[in-house]
């Protein structure tokens, strides 16, 4: 009675917790750009000028430019990458002037000196005294202060045209602008006319770091070319989204009855735990924030058909040993036993071929293994655990005492 | 509903391996003469899937073509009654793609894109590492199953996986299938997946074998027949299922994953058949050899 009283419970906690947070998760799982709509491009990034160094330091700057682009152009939770030493890769959701915003990206990060001109507003600056290609390539530094306070080291090529600007603005701010967005506007406090300067202001040492990268950024502009892209109408991503959800529905359906019909008890315990299982994927998702894309839905349904394998791995065995003329009891823990190396072997397979496609994969094939080798870790999980404790509580029970609840018929029984 | 699978399927084996042969060589002959169906993804330029509300000609097409100032005979147009597909041979530049829908929605307000551009550099790279993880792939299963089994077992179910990966390429390429990048996730899946099939049998010969004699080849025989015969209600289950939502995706999922789906498909059904008829033989082959040497069999009885 006990047992009985506990594989309810454990039924019913396990399907009020998927029934309650279901809504909550399908709501809030991101769907990749084929799903959605919008467009992914890789870029490949060389300096503008020939025959200079690209450094990772002005990459990582401009993907953070491309970034706060894209922001200012209002697409939503724009993403941006750099992959290698090279190349960086755009994400970006819900675009209506494709044309527009693709051409704006593409054009090489701006850095301005600006001083206030006549009609500007508190904190606006917009007359360019220095532009980005007139500082010295890669001459911006970080330097300490003697108490310690970080301050950046700055180099232009004309002196001459430095001094006169730090002449005029004496006791005035120069401001800094990447693009259109201002980032510093340090006080000019003296005349400088050996062409550098140092540019002092209550800066952590990281803001000092980025401040560097972002002035030697603009000094040497890089040119992005694009590598790949791809662009996805909103419909006919939920097109895309709709049909494969249906041919997943059909699918587990067909699935479910036929382990139910083959399986009889142990095929409704199937059934749950491959519920179960497809519920804890998607949580999976959801707690990790990964991104759901059409691969990785493809590789979930397929998942569904790949988990249930273990179940049928198992009760084919338990089958064979209630035929040998055994218990249910102790068929159901020899067969559980036997399998179990059988299966463990069999998923490890694939888990290489699914590591090996995550680690040399891009884009689709990467969602794609991603999800492949989660629903493999969690069938183990649910398909053969939990199902095994539940199967082994129903047992014990006493509740399926014929062989037949199992799909083995009495004439099949060798006497032991 | 229990049937008797016995059966020898060594027997059986011979009349696969010579359809197996041929699939092979007819396989070689259509890779080597008529190449693959490459996509964009493959072999650079610029895809346009349009899903359309009414039929598109391709002659509706054509003169937006001429206007982007595309030559006509570098673009491929396959006009559908709800999608469209237009190839471009050379890379579209975000101008002349974004002239295209202008003038395509002419035709279709409802109409909605999907743009794949590659760069030539872009897809030799992709080639190249589809080429790598496959062979990666195999070779870390090899090995994963030489440690947990044998070498034999392990030699047997690569050679068995790579004839169904080979097959499901052969087939792409003679009925001009496209291949695109999803088409090798298909083909890494089913390399990971074929040989679960592969490792159930073996685990029953190498389960049947510490009860059998196995001094003689016909004694192995039977010892792979029976196994087979024990195994076969769980291969033909296992297999099934992934089949039911592979052929699921294949019917009713979305277009881009159609081939994926396909390749899954044929994937699945060969997977299982050289399981049977492939793999376990072929071990049989390997380790006949072993017996066939006195001294050796002395050894394999331990």
């Amino acid at each position: 009675m006990k047992r009985i009283i506990s594989f309810i419970l454990v039924v019913l906690v396990t399907t009020g917790v998927m029934v309650g947070t279901s809504p909550e998760l399908l709501k809030n799982i991101r769907l990749g750009l084929d799903l959605k709509g919008g467009y992914e491009i890789l870029y490949e990034a060389e300096p503008l000028e020939a025959g200079q160094q690209l450094s990772k330091a002005s990459l990582v700057q401009t993907a953070k430019s491309l970034e706060s682009r894209a922001n200012a152009l209002g697409t939503s939770e724009p993403e941006v990458t750099t992959e290698g030493n090279n190349r960086i890769r755009l994400k970006l959701a819900g675009v209506t002037d494709e044309a527009e915003v693709r051409a704006k990206m593409k054009e090489p990060a701006v850095l301005t000196f600006r001083s206030k001109a006549a009609n500007d507003k508190e904190g606006e600056y917009s007359k360019i005294e220095l532009r980005g290609n007139e500082f010295v390539e890669n001459a911006a530094k970080v330097v300490f202060t003697s108490l310690n306070q970080p301050m950046i080291d700055i180099k232009v090529k004309d002196k001459a045209k430095f001094s006169e600007i730090t002449k005029r603005l004496m006791g005035q701010p120069l401001a800094i602008y990447l693009d259109d967005t201002l980032l510093s506007a340090p006080t000019v406090q003296q005349q400088l006319t050996d062409g550098s300067a140092q540019i002092s202001g209550n800066y952590t040492r990281e803001e000092a770091n980025q401040l560097r990268d972002t002035i030697n950024l603009g000094a040497l502009p890089l040119k992005l070319t694009e590598k790949y892209s791809q662009s996805v109408g909103a419909t006919l991503g939920k097109l895309s989204l709709d049909q494969t959800i249906k041919a997943g529905l059909i699918g587990s359906v067909i699935i479910l009855i036929f382990m139910i019909g083959l399986y009889r008890i142990p095929g409704i315990i199937a059934s749950f735990a491959l519920i179960t299982h497809t519920w804890l994927v998607l949580a999976i998702f959801y707690l990790g924030d990964f991104v759901l894309t059409l691969p990785g839905i493809a590789a979930f349904i397929l998942g569904i058909g790949m988990a249930v394998d273990a179940n049928i791995i198992t009760y084919e065995r338990i089958k064979e040993e209630m035929r040998s003329g055994k218990s249910i009891l102790s068929s159901v823990k020899a067969g559980s036993k036997h399998s179990f190396r059988t299966i463990i072997d069999s998923n490890i397979t694939t888990i290489i071929a699914a590591a090996v496609m995550f680690f040399l994969g891009t884009g689709a094939v990467k969602g794609f293994a991603l999800v492949l080798i989660f629903d493999i870790v969690t069938s183990i999980i649910t398909n053969i655990f939990f199902s095994r404790f539940l199967l082994t509580l129903l047992v014990r029970a006493n509740v399926v005492k014929k062989p037949k609840y199992f799909g083995v018929k009495e004439s099949e029984i060798r006497a032991l | 509903m229990r049937f008797n699978w016995s059966y020898d399927y060594i027997k059986g084996s011979k009349i696969a391996y010579i359809f197996s042969i041929i699939l092979t060589i007819t396989g070689i002959v259509s890779i080597l003469g008529l190449g693959l169906n490459y996509a964009v993804d493959f072999r650079a330029g610029s895809n346009v899937d349009i899903s359309v509300s009414k039929a598109i000609t391709t002659e509706q097409v054509n003169p937006i073509i001429r206007d982007m100032g595309v030559d006509e005979g570098d673009v491929h147009i396959t006009p559908g009654a709800d999608r469209v597909n237009v190839r471009f041979s050379n890379v579209l530049d975000e101008n002349q793609e974004s002239k295209f829908k202008q003038e395509f929605s002419k035709l279709d307000s409802k109409a909605s894109y999907e743009v794949n551009t590659v760069d030539p550099e872009m897809a030799k790279e992709l080639e190249r590492n589809a080429i790598y993880a496959v062979l990666i792939a195999s070779i870390g299963i090899m090995i994963y199953v030489a440690i947990r089994f044998e070498w034999r077992f392990g030699l047997a179910a690569v050679i068995a996986l790579f004839h169904d990966a080979f097959v499901v390429i052969s087939v792409f390429s003679i009925f001009r299938l496209e291949v695109d990048l999803t088409f090798i996730t298909a083909v890494l899946t089913i390399v990971g997946f074929s040989i679960n099939d592969t490792i159930v049998i073996f685990d029953r010969i190498r389960e049947n074998l510490r009860f059998a004699k196995k001094t003689t080849k016909a004694e192995l025989r039977e010892v792979v027949n029976q196994s087979l015969a024990q195994t076969m209600t769980r291969s033909l289950n296992t297999t099934f299922t992934v089949f039911a939502a592979s052929i699921c995706l294949f019917i009713f999922g979305g277009e881009s994953i159609r081939m994926f789906s396909l390749a899954m498909v044929i994937g699945t059904l060969f997977g299982a058949y050289s399981s049977i008829f492939i793999a376990a033989p072929l071990w049989l082959v390997l380790k006949g050899k072993q017996v066939s040497k006195p001294k050796a069999a002395a050894k394999a009885s331990n």
